[in-house]
């Protein structure tokens, strides 16, 4: 879990053109409001997707899903439990 | 049994912007991924250019694709092929919905389905408005 939260950090740093470094933020803080755009969260799913080998659904395609690390990492968790 | 009232229909208004660049970027760094996960056969077909691709024109219809899911208001989550931005034969931007996208927009009453697009200065725009609802 926490070498999960890492990566999300890190792409996040290297994707997710955020106002605040992904390291200083909460798994809990949202992200939109740390400076995620609708387009930026493209480019954090595509990141994420050759990351961990998992394909984002369609039902996970909503806004909730990037709204912070946490979330993400949820959303990942269920995705390598279905693989 | 007293039938339910019929919902007033309400307007609603979705806007959103996109840097071009953020689109170069994307196409650089995921390529065909990027492209055929957001973007529909015909949408790709109308921004190719014989050197590449008119990213100002992604970009405005990746910002069409947002500002329809702000009018949707969607619970659950819409795949970017289900909100299809085509072009009349005058030019004008229309958006086709399908799927996911078709499903909210009938759970909602959406009709009247509105949309507007330009680009200047590296920045695409665009702006959604449907009346949502039934009128009374």
């Amino acid at each position: 879990m926490a070498d999960r939260i890492s990566v999300i950090r890190g792409i996040l740093g290297e994707h997710g053109k955020l106002r605040i470094e992904p390291d200083d933020l909460d798994v809990t803080t949202n992200l939109y409001g740390a400076g995620l755009t609708s387009h930026a969260s493209v480019n954090v799913m595509l990141a994420l997707e050759d990351e961990f080998d998992v394909e984002f659904p369609e039902r996970l395609l909503k806004r909730s899903t990037f709204e912070s690390i946490a979330n993400l990492s949820d959303a990942l968790e269920s995705l390598l439990a279905d693989a | 049994m007293t039938p339910a009232s019929p919902c007033p229909a309400e307007l609603r208004v979705g806007t959103d912007l996109v840097s071009v660049s953020d689109v170069d970027d994307a196409i650089e760094r995921f390529g065909d991924r990027y492209l055929r996960r957001v973007y529909t056969q015909r949408e790709l077909d109308s921004c190719r250019m014989h050197d590449g691709w008119a990213t100002w024109r992604l970009a405005a219809r990746f910002a069409a694709k947002e500002a329809t899911v702000k009018v949707l208001r969607p619970v659950d989550g819409i795949a970017y092929h289900s909100i299809e931005v085509v072009n009349d034969a005058d030019g004008a931007p229309r958006i086709e919905l399908s799927g996911g996208a078709l499903a909210r927009a009938l759970d909602v009453g959406l009709h009247q389905l509105s949309l507007s697009v330009s680009h200047d200065g590296g920045i695409a725009v665009a702006m959604c408005a449907a009346m949502i609802g039934t009128h009374q």
